[in-house]
């Protein structure tokens, strides 16, 4: 019971830090991204190599990190004018690209059957706590992020972003170019990503290219449009509820006496769709009405 | 002075045979224009004639089809629209576009450039001196402003909240945040309560008085008679006359144009 507590502690610490980076790009600056999974991978896979190859933790993250911000500046240099709804298309195939990159070309990551004994930080230290130092580790760098993006929302930066989301004219207008701080704010969530995307990797010591499919970044959507807009406290606690409904519902199954694993399974996905749609109909409601 | 630069000032913006179409519409046809630095001038014309279109082309939202945009000289057609406004030509929106979940006094903060606040580093180093001081700075200046628009007790505000003669007030409000040298103002009175209308006025002349040229498209005759030294009449995308504001209300030409042919 504690490990599965500690395991799920874990996933949503991951599963929060790629959300709160959605919710900079989304939630504050109005730029749409769904497929946020993407620069998950690019700093799973990343750290992952370089973890093998022996490169101490920090530095495997940072590398994770670096890597999907250049990949997330790159995404937003080739969607014309970044407009919403080709932002949209673009980060959806963008996704399935990088998807399909990972598992046909075998050079990078082995292709389908991935990367496996992926080096633990401090492994030998905590072997038997091993978990529950993990934990705290993430959990503590869901604080770093946590504390990066309060600290932008309440500085000018966040201000003019908001303004941006706004109406992105008004910025032009007085002689700020919207484009480069678009790309400097989808690039930054997109770092956010690729940092979870190297404890996602350390911690299951194994990463496959079937674990970063588009769902994942459905479900960090779910987490960020339960949220107020922009409201990184709730992004986290979106993350906890999508997590909890991922992750806990594989624990419940065992106490309900109806349906089995799989039917529960579906469950989950139906409960996450009719959330996604009672939100986009809330809020599409209130677009019309303001 | 010299006594040629008397007696012709300097032009700070000309437009060389401007064109753009929309589909099958031609909603700007070679229109040419001179604006003198330091005038007041008034852009008219009826419904559709190409005022904003104009406007719109001059400050870079659009790219023109032909023709040749100089300011102070220097071309600037084809240059985005952050790079003209940063050369110091700004341009207000016919309908107000505050930005709704920004404070009033947000939305006059975000103007100054460059803010040390708004760069990564600025974001690391919020709570430093720097930034304090620079906000403290920038949140002075935006109050003065809203003093002289008369909104400052609606600072706080959200700006969405603001009444629609208010929002007309802050689209004036961050045109002089800007400082700008040439502002193009279009229709600042439109759907404006007529007390409103003489406090508008007030300010565009309080703009002006900073050193600011103004070009006005303006339907409200009366406006354009207290404020503009110089007309300029559009017509289906070009010039059709101009001069003072005497000599157009009595240009049967305008008229016409107003009021539709008559066999």
């Amino acid at each position: 019971m504690l490990d599965f507590l500690i395991a799920i502690v874990t996933f949503t610490a991951i599963y929060a830090v790629v959300s709160l980076g959605l919710n900079l790009q989304w939630g504050q600056a109005g730029l749409v991204n769904l497929g946020q999974v993407a620069f998950f991978a690019a700093g799973a896979y990343t750290a992952a190599i370089l973890a093998r190859a022996g490169t101490p933790f920090p530095l495997a993250v940072l590398a994770g990190m670096v890597v999907a911000a250049l990949l997330g500046a790159l995404v937003a240099l080739i969607t014309p004018r970044l407009r919403e709804d080709y932002l949209a298309i673009v980060t959806l195939g963008f996704a399935e690209l990088v998807r399909l990159i990972l598992l046909n070309e075998k050079e990078i990551g082995n292709g389908p059957s991935g990367i496996n004994a992926i080096p633990q930080p401090l492994h030998e230290l905590f072997s038997a706590n091993y978990p529950l130092f993990f934990a705290f580790l993430t959990v503590a760098a869901l604080i770093v992020v946590y504390l990066f993006n309060e600290r932008l929302r309440r500085a000018p930066l966040g201000r003019l972003l908001r303004a941006i989301r706004e109406d992105e004219s008004v910025v032009a207008s007085i002689g700020k170019s919207v484009l480069a701080f678009k790309v400097e704010t989808f690039s930054l969530g997109a770092a956010m990503a690729g940092i979870a995307g190297a404890f996602y990797a350390a911690y299951l010591t194994f990463i496959a290219p079937e674990m970063f499919t588009a769902s994942v970044s459905i479900y960090v959507l779910v987490a960020v449009l339960i949220a107020a807009r922009g409201s990184n406290i709730g992004t986290v606690l979106g993350a906890v509820f999508v997590s909890v409904l991922l992750e806990g519902t594989d624990f419940i199954k065992d106490y309900i006496p109806f349906g089995t694993g799989v039917q529960i399974a579906a469950v989950r996905i139906i409960i996450m769709g009719v959330i996604l749609m009672l939100v986009v109909l809330a809020r599409y409601r209130k677009v019309v009405e303001g | 002075m010299s006594a040629d630069a008397l007696r012709e000032p300097a032009t700070i913006l000309e437009v060389r045979s401007l064109s753009k179409r929309f589909g099958g519409m031609q909603a700007v046809n070679g229109c040419s224009l001179r604006i003198a630095a330091g005038s007041i001038t008034g852009l008219i014309g009826p419904n559709g004639a190409g005022k904003s279109t104009v406007f719109t082309l001059i400050s870079g939202f659009l790219r023109p089809d032909v023709g040749e945009i100089l300011f102070d000289g220097h071309r600037i057609d084809g240059l985005p629209a952050h790079r003209v406004a940063r050369l110091g030509l700004v341009r207000t929106f016919q309908t107000p576009r505050e930005l709704r979940e920004l404070s009033v006094l947000e939305n006059l903060m975000m103007v100054p450039r460059p803010q040390f606040g708004e760069s990564l580093v600025g974001v690391m180093l919020l709570g430093s001196r720097r930034v304090r001081r620079e906000e403290q700075e920038i949140e002075k200046r935006a109050l003065e402003v809203l003093r002289t628009v008369g909104l400052d007790h609606q600072a706080r505000r959200r700006a969405a909240d603001l009444s629609g003669g208010q929002k007309k007030l802050l689209e004036i409000a961050r045109c002089m945040m800007c400082q700008p040298r040439l502002a193009l103002l279009d229709e600042p009175t439109a759907g404006v309560n007529p007390s409103l209308i003489n406090d508008l006025v007030e300010m565009i002349r309080l703009l002006h008085a900073g050193g600011v040229t103004i070009v006005i498209i303006e339907h409200n005759m009366n406006v354009v008679m207290r404020l503009c030294e110089h007309v300029i009449v559009l017509d289906r995308g070009e010039v059709m006359c101009e001069g003072t504001p005497e000599q157009i209300q009595r240009d049967e030409r305008v008229l016409a144009a107003y009021l539709g042919s008559v066999p």
